[in-house]
């Protein structure tokens, strides 16, 4: 594996480390996300552009997204009212842009690389993943939408708010 | 090193690291967190296990990491929110104060 698979290893496990370092919770979702899209480089080197794809779109574009909505829905209150201007600091934005440019100007490279990956490695184009998909693993397609399905009732039963008693007399001093 | 070993490595190192921020964190949504990177890094040794032997089950089995990590984010944010609403922190281990 040419030094393509260095680069967008080494800018994983870099971006990885900021991640298990980092304080702040948003500076480290956002290192999370430079690390999934050098995974997804990865993936596009291991011959799955298809899941390489899908990291983009489901991980990076999906999961973390929620994350990180639901970590501005908790910060909601008029002391953190300051946190939005310190969040956009130039110190703050600059290590993730660095990263993410190293993995653009290697994806450009990679682009302009005649067809064909280098190695051993043996590609995978999708079809056969659908066809594996959608022939002797069905079974499991259908328990992986079962699975989704429960996800969301059980989040849906789980983030549902209690009812508010506006009597006085009703409530009950309800602390920990 | 061959180009298997490479990508093991890779993702043996890439689940360390996130085991290590599994254990020495308190924010519990870092700790979510911690088990996306974990995920993250068998779903990395799968492509790698398919590129190896040229056949679609990695992958496959890549689709289903993807899907479950979908399910457990939601509810994991969804008892993440409670926890929050309970106990007005996020600490891991004020958890440990509640008694059935």
């Amino acid at each position: 594996m040419g030094p393509a698979f260095y680069i967008a290893g080494a800018v994983a496990i870099l971006s990885t480390l900021m991640v298990i370092t980092r304080f702040n919770i948003m500076h480290a979702l956002l290192y999370f996300i430079v690390s999934l899209l050098s995974i997804a480089v990865i993936f596009y080197l291991y011959g799955a552009p298809f899941m390489a794809a899908l990291e983009v779109i489901v991980y990076a574009g999906a999961i973390m997204v929620l994350i990180i909505f639901f970590v501005m829905m908790l910060n909601l209150g008029p002391q953190t009212a300051g946190d939005e201007a310190r969040w956009l600091t130039p110190r703050i934005w600059i290590g993730p842009s660095i990263l993410c440019l190293v993995l653009l100007a290697e994806l450009v490279y990679l682009i302009l690389q005649p067809a064909g990956t280098a190695g051993d490695v043996i590609t995978v184009d999708p079809k056969a993943v659908g066809m594996s998909l959608f022939g002797p693993y069905i079974l499991a397609v259908e328990l992986a939408g079962m699975l989704l399905m429960a996800g969301i009732v059980g989040a849906y039963h789980l983030g549902r708010q209690k009812k508010k008693i506006v009597h006085r007399f009703l409530e009950r001093t309800s602390d920990v | 090193m061959n180009t298997t070993m490479e990508g093991l490595v890779l993702a043996g190192i890439l689940f360390t690291l996130g085991l290590i921020s599994m254990l020495i964190r308190r924010n519990i949504i870092f700790m979510l967190v911690s088990v996306e990177i974990m995920l993250n890094a068998a779903g990395l040794a799968f492509i790698v296990a398919a590129a190896r032997w040229g056949q679609p089950e990695g992958q496959v089995m890549f689709m289903f990491i993807l899907a479950m990590a979908a399910a457990e984010v939601s509810v994991g944010l969804a008892l993440i929110l409670q926890i929050y609403h309970q106990l007005k922190t996020l600490d891991s281990d004020e958890a440990s104060k509640m008694r059935g």
